[in-house]
């Protein structure tokens, strides 16, 4: 891909660095990137975090199981649900704890809502990040009602803390199911307004098609997961390889493409919005009665090894590493966050691209610094 | 290849290497001196081929530190977990594997920052998420007065 028409040899810019950020309006929180530029040509990007950092990890290791999820709620706020998800199933397994059929299908669905949601503020976001104001509007008022389910069933909008060890923290609303058709049946209707409005500008395609071209081969090598992943072909749904709560149920898409560049990455996640659509719509006549919860014990204590667990949140794939050594504090806890491996591999995705191709680069990466930062 | 087949076939290639099954997936002890051969040949080998690392952890183990590779291939399908451990504490250094998986890169960083542990080879070792002035906080025995309270 080149970008530029000059010679060269005959004209030489010197090479210089520049910060972009941390206060950055297009790195969606607080990230630094040290560019180092000829022109407005990239030749390196140097990510520099940390400015978040909280110590999840440090923390987990004095706390007992059922408090660790709180914590993960403030890693990926966007997607919290299957942050909490992702502790409660580990240590589910850890201890052979078969959670009923309801407490999987809520989660199933909850989770789909929350991907939902957090692709919707991506794409209105990223439409932003381009210029195309409008588009933040469509994008949160469609989110709204998504954060108004949650906020009935269980009380918080953004830090949802609803899975548990065991179960789920409340039964759903009795309202859910009538709220959830309700959504389903609205944006419906209303996603192919999202197409209409951004995928076929002729400015944002010029902007994106062609741009941050990431190959299979690079992706599989530097652990690009997620929408961001599967845009250049890599298989890696964790839904669909390494099934977990009620996805084995049920009948979707992985979506794949090959063309790795920044419209696919943007393609790959509005095309995974009508997926999940297909996927609530599937499970939300068909929610199982009995409990919302197992019966614990008061203290939760892991038998002593090493347990992991892969969930998909809507970056990518979230992975949970727990070392028990019997007692009733885990004695390491590692957090695979996608967001940090996507970050990894932008300096290779955008070397030679344009300083505004590297706002739209990253906003395909769908970054969300504390998932980085922890 | 199931646990058992993976088992066998490393188990002829590396007769050092110690592997135990029966937990989530079939884990591979190997001496720090070998690592990097067996992450090559895990790599290379035709019927292995584990081209994605998708966790590398570090932890502390009072006497060594150890690392910890999460490994799967995406061709065949299968997952693996290679672990090795430095032989000083102190000091521990042990091989970088970012030539084999590039996203190690970043995850040998935070390691380094976290844990202290350096990695050889490793192209730009520097502290990732916290400035030079702070211990290693994941270490067991870290303090810090001011931050961290005892109930």
């Amino acid at each position: 891909m080149t970008t530029t028409t000059l010679d060269f040899d005959t004209i030489k810019t010197q090479e210089y660095l520049v910060n972009m950020g941390p206060q950055h309006p297009s790195t969606h929180g607080v990230l630094r990137l040290v560019l180092k530029l000829e022109g407005e040509i990239v030749h390196n990007v140097d990510p520099v975090v940390g400015y978040i950092h909280s110590g999840i990890e440090k923390m987990c290791e004095s706390l007992t199981y059922p408090q660790i999820p709180h914590l993960t709620d403030r890693m990926d706020y966007l997607s919290a649900h299957m942050n909490n998800e992702a502790v409660a199933l580990c240590v589910e397994n850890a201890l052979q704890i078969e959670v009923p059929d309801r407490v999987k299908v809520i989660r199933t669905i909850m989770d789909e809502l929350q991907r939902l949601a957090s692709h919707q503020l991506w794409w209105c976001v990223m439409g932003m990040d381009m210029g195309a104001l409008t588009t933040f509007f469509y994008g949160l008022r469609d989110r709204e009602l998504i954060l108004d389910i949650f906020e009935e069933t269980c009380g918080a909008r953004l830090t949802l803390n609803y899975s548990t060890p065991g179960g789920v923290m409340f039964d759903i609303h009795p309202n859910f199911q009538k709220r959830v058709k309700d959504f389903v049946k609205y944006f419906r209707a209303k996603l192919p307004e999202y197409n209409q409005l951004l995928s076929g500008n002729v400015i944002f395609r010029e902007r994106t098609i062609g741009i941050g071209y990431l190959s299979k081969e690079d992706a599989i090598a530097w652990g690009v997961t997620g929408p961001s992943g599967r845009a250049s072909g890599f298989a890696c749904d964790v839904r669909k390889h390494h099934p977990y709560s009620a996805y084995d149920r049920v009948s979707f898409n992985e979506i794949l493409r090959t063309e790795g560049d920044t419209y696919a990455r943007y393609q790959a996640r509005v095309d995974e919005m009508a997926e999940s659509l297909d996927i609530i719509e599937q499970l939300i006549d068909n929610i199982p009665q009995g409990d919302h919860q197992v019966k614990m014990k008061g203290v939760i204590k892991l038998p002593e090894g090493e347990y992991y667990q892969r969930v998909e949140t809507a970056r990518g794939e979230l992975g949970v590493f727990i070392v028990s050594d019997g007692k009733k504090n885990p004695y390491r806890v590692k957090f695979r966050s996608p967001g940090f491996s996507n970050l990894a591999a932008l300096n290779h995705m955008s070397k030679g691209a344009k300083i505004a191709d590297l706002v739209a680069i990253m906003s395909t990466l769908d970054l969300v610094i504390p998932d980085i930062d922890r | 290849m199931n646990q058992t087949e993976l088992a066998d076939y490393i188990g002829i290639l590396f007769p050092e290497a110690g592997i135990t099954l029966g937990s989530q997936f079939p884990t591979i002890e190997i001496p720090s001196e070998k690592l990097i051969a067996l992450c090559l040949k895990m790599r290379d080998d035709v019927n292995l081929t584990f081209d994605y690392l998708f966790c590398l952890s570090a932890l502390d183990l009072s006497d060594h530190m150890s690392v910890v590779y999460h490994l799967e291939s995406t061709k065949h399908g299968h997952c693996a977990v290679i672990k090795s451990h430095t032989s000083n504490r102190e000091n521990p250094v042990i091989d970088s594997v970012n030539d084999i998986w590039p996203t190690a890169g970043f995850h040998e960083r935070e390691a380094f920052d976290l844990l202290g542990i350096r990695f050889n080879n490793h192209p730009d070792l520097r502290r990732l998420f916290l400035d030079d002035s702070w211990g290693f906080p994941l270490r067991k025995d870290y303090t810090d007065p001011a931050r961290i309270v005892e109930r």
